[in-house]
């Protein structure tokens, strides 16, 4: 009898009772490790599908877009990997699980806006998020660590195919799955892979970079930041057309031009490391300072600082310090998520005071930088 | 910096796009950028900015269509309405919109024409399509090469093709 209740227990607190309480816990995603996560920060593919005979959900009428919600979320639901996996109406949702949803990037903001008619299923790894009646009836995304777009894109293309057997696609034999928005159209996938590029952005080198990427009809886009001031030195590329071409060579595409920009980024820390020793230290060391002992810091500071901490945890120069703790504060250190671990609404001002708070306190057991000797090899 | 489009508020976002030889670029206050939901990097694309810039995409539509304000039979949706959202109405608007439409895909994407993945019951009838084109073409040449060998070879392989029954429950 007791023992039978103990387990229930535990299965309780394995597994939290809903989303609002799921999302109390520390993302546990930024424990993850993938291939070239020094670099590479996440992969992610996701397809837009919409159902035959029934209008997009930016111009359909409510009760239309009710009853295409609840046609597709129990497609949804009952497939085998959504086993256990979140799902909720959007009207169901307060603000600030929006919000923090949009801040793990596994929402857009645009259905973060959405309410009723509009749903989401998320699985409990968060590695598949389901988007019903965003701007398509369904954007469903495969999430993973590091560079892994190929895996992405087959356990999104699993999902699709099961989802297909339940669900009649709009597709036509010319133009493919047909989207609300033409720029989808055809393949309706959007590959992107988020990265971590202090070295081309210290050494100058970003912005030749981005055009070439471009050139190859790529895009590379940093928010809430100008050109190359992306915040926090986090870039997204992704490929930008989605019609005559297969989600293979658009995938394989991708993958050949982050290889190329992984290399660039390590050949410019190399080089930066070697020419310019002290510029590289500095900018960790005032890093450092700054996070470990500020009072009230913003956002925006400390997404950048924190790029410069990630970059010395690469380097080697804070011996024990795990990426993963500068990439919780990433997401950690955003407003939706502190405001979360705080009951009371605060303002902007409280907090800058509870972001340096609790990020003094994560790097309370790292001991600052270490510098090594510059290497022998270079003569000047 | 201002918003580019109330041209009040302080410019906080800040977007630089370049496809191609093409840049734009746009920097918006806080709430323009949210009423156009153009604040959200993984969402964001190429013609969103041309419907924050009122340039391309809605035009291309209007002359396609020759001044006859256009609207789709099954769900109402104008050239107007494109106009505003950037957006179709509903799948069937591709049809509707097509000859506008085809111009502006041109520009956008690598093709014209859908080569990836396509619902597994429609994936037998598109590999026979595309099959029995290539033999088609392939015929042409022969007979005008005069290889009337080949051409029969070929001709009965499309005989065969064509003559297969096709799965009665692809919708259309």
């Amino acid at each position: 009898m007791s023992r039978l209740t103990s387990a229930a227990t535990r299965i309780e607190k394995i597994k939290p009772m809903n989303l609002h309480e799921f999302l109390v816990s520390p993302a546990e995603t930024a424990q993850r490790h993938g291939p070239h996560d020094r670099i590479v920060m996440s992969s992610r593919v996701r397809l837009a599908r919409n159902v035959r005979g029934a209008a997009f959900p930016g111009w359909a009428k409510k009760p239309e877009r009710v009853k295409i919600l609840e046609a597709i979320r129990p497609a949804v639901e009952s497939l085998p990997e959504m086993k256990d996996a979140f799902s909720e109406a959007m009207d169901n949702l307060g603000a600030l699980d929006k919000q923090i949803l949009v801040e793990r990037h596994l929402i857009s903001r645009e259905h973060a806006a959405k309410n009723s008619g509009s749903g989401l299923v998320l699985n409990r790894e968060e590695s598949i998020c389901v988007m019903i009646n965003e701007e398509d009836h369904l954007r469903m995304q495969a999430l993973r660590p590091g560079l892994q777009l190929r895996q992405a894109w087959g356990a999104i293309d699993h999902l699709d195919s099961e989802l297909e057997k339940n669900l009649d696609y709009a597709f036509d034999n010319e133009l493919g799955y047909l989207t609300a928005c033409p720029t989808n159209l055809g393949t309706g996938i959007r590959v992107s892979a988020m990265l971590h590029l202090p070295g081309l952005v210290l050494a100058e080198q970003i912005n030749p970079i981005i055009q070439s990427v471009n050139k190859l009809g790529l895009a590379v886009r940093g928010l809430y930041g100008e050109g190359t001031e992306a915040l926090g030195n986090v870039f997204q590329v992704s490929n930008q057309m989605t019609l005559g071409e297969t989600e293979t060579m658009i995938v394989e595409r991708l993958e050949k031009v982050l290889a190329q920009i992984i290399e660039h980024e390590e050949n410019a820390r190399q080089t930066l490391l070697e020419k310019k020793p002290k510029v590289v230290f500095n900018h960790i060391g005032r890093a450092y300072g700054i996070l470990a002992n500020a009072h009230s810091i913003s956002s925006k500071e400390t997404m950048n600082l924190l790029s410069f901490m990630r970059l010395g945890v690469d380097l080697e120069l804070f011996p024990g310090a795990e990426r993963s703790l500068v990439d919780e504060l990433f997401i950690l250190t955003q407003p939706a998520h502190l405001q979360k671990q705080f009951s009371d609404k605060l303002s902007a001002e409280e907090r800058d005071l509870l972001r340096a708070d609790m990020v003094r306190d994560r790097l309370k057991n790292v001991s600052r930088p270490v510098t090594k000797p510059t290497p022998p090899n270079t003569g000047n | 910096m201002l918003c580019t489009i109330c041209k009040e508020k302080p410019a906080t976002v800040h977007l630089t796009q370049i496809v191609g030889d093409k840049m734009q670029k746009l920097d918006l206050c806080e709430d323009c950028a949210k009423t156009k939901g153009i604040n959200d990097p993984t969402s964001f694309g190429l013609a969103d900015l041309d419907l924050v810039l009122g340039l391309g995409a809605s035009q291309q539509l209007e002359q396609a269509a020759g001044g006859v304000e256009l609207k789709c039979p099954r769900c109402g949706f104008t050239q107007a309405d494109f106009k505003k959202s950037g957006r179709l109405g509903c799948p069937e608007c591709y049809k509707t919109f097509a000859d506008g439409l085809a111009g502006l895909l041109k520009t956008m994407h690598k093709g014209t024409r859908h080569t990836g993945k396509a619902p597994e019951a429609l994936r037998a009838t598109r590999e026979n399509a595309d099959k029995l084109k290539t033999l088609q073409t392939k015929l042409a040449r022969a007979i005008k090469d005069e290889n009337y060998e080949q051409a029969a070879l070929l001709r009965d392989e499309i005989k065969q093709l064509t003559g297969r029954p096709t799965p009665t429950n692809v919708p259309r």
